[in-house]
């Protein structure tokens, strides 16, 4: 495997806190390589040293099998390109957010026009040229991210959670994106994420980063496809429910996860078994649905969090379940903290870990 | 008083559309003494700004502080000490600058040089420093950088200039005591009101003080819109 960049035995440190020890990690070219971990893992940390946009208290940076240090960091910022989590913009039109990069490099006017075209089609983003990136939604505004550093055609592209926060209409067009650029230009990308779904459909190499440090790194399919007690350690955040499966007559399992809480799940499975249910795969409404999904709960919402365009439920149904909603939806159906829910998922939706 | 000071507005007008050589040489003196001062103090306080406000160096809050202490200097104190440096037996007496429209420039540059850092440095820290690594990530050099923090930070800038362009513009100490108030040579708006009001020309003093306010007026106007365009 063409190995891009490498980085050994990297230690970094904020005063007493280390937020990255002994990380040995390797990108390979033309992969998406996703670096998966809960909030405070080191995901970032590890992304900006990768960047040049920090330097390592400790270790060694290998880019091309050239040492970087702080001489030459500089080049490595020439190579590799970050979209932050939270999209920063000049005060200025989203043509001249995108064009500042070309700019940088001394490309001409015609060159620049044509490219940021180009690219603005690609995070279908056409005709925006001369909307203030400010005033856009947390979508869009992702999205011109996205498309400013895409522009550059950088070998590497760093991604910090591209799409939390944001609703699903954006999300898939920002992994949409992403996969194309990997397909259609080979640009190798690494992706910092908490979202064990998006790591599992984007990418083909994982680092599982927990406590600041990568615990494991391998293909999808070594990391997710069999029992990984470190991926269960890290996914134990929200919704995962743990209890005795039984197989019904119906050919699936019933979890009983207590609190007389019994979860339908679609795989076969008997003993003891711990499940996963994706917060964007509940649906949230104010009576009981008539559908198809197999799984239905009478809960509380107990706390809101508001995201932008995403509103972020914790609901106590027995159990406490995440549940992630659009905006529009939470104001359409007038929900507050204390009001009375119902909660409905399919039995594919449950996933085992 | 209330004549007197009917009749130096009316004088003031009257004056200015009599386009009276002498108070025009007096206007542009003035402006360009100050001119000039804020352009020698934004040359050195400008870098000043970008290091207090991008870096993180030891001793920062203590410079910051010293130049925030110094924006309430008196202009007196500062002319005398000024005089007593460029005076011909004071150490940078060998110049020859003593009562001439630069030592003025240079007295005022050195007056508004805490207004225009602390304004600057204010302004860069309000910017989102996310930003700079934006840049940096985009492929800017540390200069590039620093100089899209500088156009983002534009509104506080400018309003920094204009703020330090009318301390210099109206100040009296520095010009009194490094110019001299010589007819012709170092006379300035403010100085020639202090002189005229001394010997009981109060009319035209006020009507060199309309003169002067309106255009610290009209420049702020005029830089507000641009600024804002």
């Amino acid at each position: 495997m063409p190995v891009l960049q490498e980085v050994h035995d990297i230690e970094k440190s904020f005063g007493p806190i280390k937020a990255l020890r002994d990380v040995n990690l390797k990108i390979v070219r033309g992969k998406i390589t996703a670096l998966l971990g809960p909030s405070g893992s080191g995901k970032t940390t590890l992304l900006r040293i990768l960047a040049g946009l920090e330097s390592p208290t400790k270790g060694t940076i290998l880019y091309e099998n050239s040492l970087i240090t702080n001489s030459n960091r500089n080049l490595l910022r020439q190579k590799a390109t970050m979209v932050f989590q939270k999209s920063v913009f000049f005060d200025t039109t989203v043509f001249k957010n995108v064009a500042y990069g070309l700019k940088l490099r001394e490309y001409s006017k015609k060159e620049i026009k044509d490219k940021v075209r180009e690219v603005l089609e690609l995070v279908r983003l056409k005709g925006y040229e001369k909307r203030r990136a400010k005033k856009l939604s947390g979508g869009e505004q992702q999205r011109v991210s996205l498309a400013r550093a895409l522009v550059l055609n950088t070998e590497l592209l760093l991604l910090d959670e591209p799409t939390v926060n944001i609703d699903p209409k954006n999300v898939s067009i920002i992994e949409e994106t992403i996969l194309r650029v990997n397909r259609e230009y080979k640009t190798t990308i690494a992706l910092a994420t908490h979202n064990m779904f998006q790591a599992e459909a984007i990418s083909e190499r994982v680092a599982l980063l927990l406590e600041g440090t990568v615990r494991q790194v391998g293909t999808n399919q070594e990391i997710f496809g069999a029992s990984n007690r470190y991926l269960a350690s890290f996914a134990r955040l929200e919704n995962v429910f743990s209890g005795i499966s039984k197989i019904n007559k119906a050919d699936t399992s019933i979890i009983d996860v207590g609190q007389n809480l019994k979860i339908e799940a679609s795989f076969r499975r008997s003993g003891e078994t711990t499940i996963y249910v994706r917060p964007e795969d509940i649906i949230v409404s104010t009576n009981p649905l008539s559908s198809s999904a197999r799984n239905v709960f009478k809960g509380k919402i107990v706390s809101v969090s508001d995201f932008e365009s995403v509103v972020k439920l914790r609901v106590d149904a027995g159990k406490e379940f995440v549940v992630k909603i659009t905006k529009r939806s939470f104001v359409e159906m007038r929900l507050n903290v204390g009001s009375p829910v119902f909660l409905t998922f399919k039995a594919s939706s449950v996933h085992l870990i | 008083m209330t004549n007197e000071i009917i009749d130096g507005i009316i004088k003031a007008f009257q004056l200015l559309f009599s386009f009276d050589p002498t108070l025009y040489s007096i206007v542009f003196r003035s402006l360009y003494v100050s001119g000039l001062a804020t352009a020698m103090a934004t040359l050195w306080s400008l870098p000043i700004a970008v290091v207090l406000g991008l870096k993180n160096i030891p001793g920062k809050r203590f410079i910051r502080a010293s130049f925030n202490a110094f924006l309430g200097i008196p202009t007196v104190v500062l002319g005398l000490i000024l005089f007593l440096l460029l005076s011909r037996s004071g150490p940078l007496g060998m110049f020859g600058l003593l009562f001439t429209p630069l030592a003025i420039s240079i007295g005022q540059a050195i007056l508004i040089t805490p207004i225009i850092v602390s304004f600057i440095t204010s302004a860069i820290e309000s910017i989102d420093l996310e930003l700079r690594e934006l840049a940096r990530t985009l492929g800017s050099t540390e200069i590039q950088a620093s100089t899209a923090i500088l156009q983002e930070a534009a509104g506080g800038v400018t309003l920094a200039i204009i703020a330090a362009f009318n301390r210099a513009f109206s100040e009296l100490g520095v010009a009194m005591m490094l110019g001299g108030n010589i007819y012709g040579l170092t006379r300035l708006l403010t100085t020639a009101i202090a002189l005229e009001t001394a010997r009981g020309e109060i009319a035209f003093s006020i009507a060199l003080g309309v003169i002067l306010v309106s255009i610290v007026y009209t420049l702020s106007i005029i830089l507000n819109y641009l600024r804002r365009s």
